[in-house]
């Protein structure tokens, strides 16, 4: 319908059903619908893991200040052994249950992981059971600290040797994560959890209804709103939500050519864009109300 | 222009208010959790949730704005984890723990246990004959930093000593209490994460953790304190090499699951014994802190070998009876 004149395409091979996206996982409630996650990815983890290590430096550093000032404060007689206990408990619990008691509080993740959108799931969608949290976060002695372990051992000779045999096997499970499809680590494997991004979003207006400046009058033929599909519809929908001025710009260069637009009056890139992504939305959502999904503009109308 | 001409618009115009009330409620329990609601908003979630729910698998269907569909599959989530969530009372879910869970676990690692106490008892019996054969195999077992002058140059008053020494002013029992109990859990967590490299280095782990005690053992029976001796590592001993042990088994059980998983994939069974492992070793946590107790107190109190022993053993049969009688399951 595009262009009368065109040669018709050969028919296209009927599409694989689509594979879910590299990075999202499919997710069924027992409502039966798919949430679809987005899995973190290994950078995502990396960050939010070197944030918690910061907070957790900061809290030790805090504590061994505060004990300093007390003990400074003559009258307070605050002895070397309790200074001691405070510190040594006090490294024991940070390393062991920071990580622990913030991911089994209900938002399932530590301030770190929060920072970068991250929470804690289990695989199979159950409950994220106080077991698994534990086993995720034990295992952690096997991926960071022993690795480190070997990192500040020293040895001559047949121990040398040993110790960079020893850090190449642990660094195997340092890298675990980026040699699998879900970026398990070694306590996600042990315990059946996942971590995903799961950010807080909030309802944005739609744009077909209250977007740049709906000019009354800004008409489009029915073959000028062929001319794309539902993929070509996302990607104006976020440049419109972006409004940079120059890919505005670029991208309404080039729709103008493509649907040979010729203006009746001047309207701004912004103002055009916007019509015709309300158009194009009403023309594919009621297409798609009859059954018919045009994927991309390659897709036949 | 028309309001509402697309039958998306008049979706979402109909549905907004709702998803902005779920949205505030979320807001509020993320904050400050479950306790911030009302009864009423309670009941009111998961209706709320529900609804999102088809609103989502609606808006997928008929309509092409993404940042709605988007919105809604976050919004959905974020309730998912609230409504499906855990919110069992802590108080409750700690006696359960301890009524059911923890021996259940313990029971269930039977065989385990087993292989790991008898791995430490191989190594405690090597090398206590290698140690008494030749005293230099003492040297290879513990370290001089733990040895602290205990080693086979050392006079029998001198070890004599250190069996009775009461904590000097330098060392408060509390310092060494903590200490104790800091670096044996850690040991122990680290056997159990040892374990997930195919149950190798765990068992390497109990095999040297029983030679230092045989070695050990083997130092103070050439001098004929081999009695005392054991009442001075058992008081506190019977509590952390049963928990160590426990430990190990957890630990076995996590690589036997990943190197065997049998008809189910490795990734379950990992998971699996994983789960189940971990609920022995939060116990063991326990199990060594009252073994930090003992030793860094009870041992340094209590100076009479009987008294030591009869502790040792009373805590075996406790620990015994509490993980291995027979119980009633529990109630659903």
């Amino acid at each position: 319908m595009t262009d009368a004149a065109a040669p018709r395409r050969p028919p296209r091979p009927a599409r694989p059903p689509r594979p879910l996206d590299e990075g999202w996982r499919e997710f069924v409630t027992p409502e039966g619908v798919d949430l679809r996650l987005k899995i973190a990815s290994f950078g995502e983890r990396c960050g939010a893991f070197i944030l918690d290590g910061l907070i957790m430096l900061g809290v030790l550093i805090a504590i061994t200040l505060l004990l300093l000032v007390l003990q400074l404060r003559a009258n307070f007689t605050y002895s070397s052994e309790a200074a001691q206990v405070t510190w040594l408990l006090g490294f024991f619990l940070l390393r062991n249950f920071y990580f622990i008691g913030f991911e089994m509080r209900p938002g399932a993740a530590t301030p770190g992981k929060r920072a970068m959108g991250l929470r804690v799931v289990t695989r199979d969608g159950g409950r994220l059971t106080a077991n698994a949290v534990f086993a995720r976060n034990a295992m952690r002695e096997l991926e960071v600290f022993l690795p480190a372990s070997f990192l500040f051992a020293t040895g001559l000779g047949v121990d040398a040797g040993l110790v960079v045999l020893g850090a190449i096997w642990s660094g195997v499970f340092v890298l675990f994560p980026l040699f699998n499809r879900d970026r398990l680590r070694l306590g996600d494997l042990a315990a059946g959890t996942m971590v995903v991004k799961a950010p807080r979003r909030v309802l944005r207006p739609d744009l077909a209804r209250d977007g740049p400046a709906l000019v009354g009058g800004l008409a489009f033929t029915e073959a000028q709103l062929d001319a794309y599909g539902v993929k070509e519809l996302h990607v104006l929908e976020e440049v419109l939500r972006k409004a940079d001025r120059r890919t505005v710009a670029e991208v309404s260069t080039r729709i103008r050519g493509k649907i040979g637009w010729e203006a009746p009056l001047e309207v701004s890139d912004m103002a055009f864009l916007g019509a015709y992504y309300a158009g194009l939305r009403a023309r594919l959502e009621s297409r798609l109300l009859f059954g018919h999904r045009r994927a991309d503009k390659f897709d036949r109308p | 222009m028309a309001e509402l001409q697309l039958k998306s618009h008049r979706f979402r115009a109909e549905r907004e208010a709702d998803w902005r009330r779920l949205e505030s409620l979320l807001s509020r329990v993320e904050k400050g959790g479950a306790r911030t609601l009302s009864r009423d908003e309670l009941v009111e979630m998961p209706v709320l949730y529900r609804q999102a729910l088809s609103s989502l698998s609606m808006a997928r269907a008929i309509s092409l704005d993404q940042g709605l569909v988007g919105y809604l599959e976050s919004l959905c989530t974020r309730a998912y984890f609230f409504v499906y969530g855990t919110r069992s009372r802590p108080l409750e879910r700690l006696a359960g723990f301890f009524a059911y869970e923890w021996p259940a676990a313990v029971q269930a690692l039977w065989r385990e246990t087993l292989v790991s106490a008898l791995l430490m008892v191989a190594g405690g019996v090597g090398a206590f004959v290698l140690v008494s054969r030749d005293p230099d195999w003492f040297y290879g077992f513990i370290p001089q930093a733990l040895a602290s002058g205990r080693d086979p140059t050392a006079t029998t008053a001198f070890l004599r000593d250190t069996l009775y020494s009461k904590a000097s002013a330098h060392e408060a029992l509390s310092t060494l209490a903590a200490f104790l109990f800091t670096h044996n859990s850690q040991i122990a967590i680290f056997a159990f994460a040892l374990g997930f490299a195919l149950c190798l280095p765990t068992a390497g782990l109990m095999i040297f953790n029983g030679c230092m005690a045989g070695a050990f053992l083997a130092l103070f029976a050439s001098r004929g304190l081999a009695l005392q001796a054991t009442g001075w590592m058992m008081i506190h001993g019977v509590t952390e090499l049963f928990a160590v042990t426990l430990a190990g088994a957890a630990g076995f059980s996590v690589g036997w699951a990943v190197a065997f998983p049998g008809e189910r994939t490795r990734v379950d069974a990992a998971a699996d014994a994983g789960r189940r492992g971990a609920s022995v070793m939060a116990g063991v946590v326990v199990m060594l802190f009252v073994a930090g107790l003992l030793e860094g107190f009870a041992r340094q109190l209590i100076q009479a070998d009987a008294v030591r022993l009869s502790i040792a053993a009373a805590s075996a049969l406790a620990w015994g009876l509490y993980f291995y009688l027979p119980r009633r399951a529990r109630p659903a």
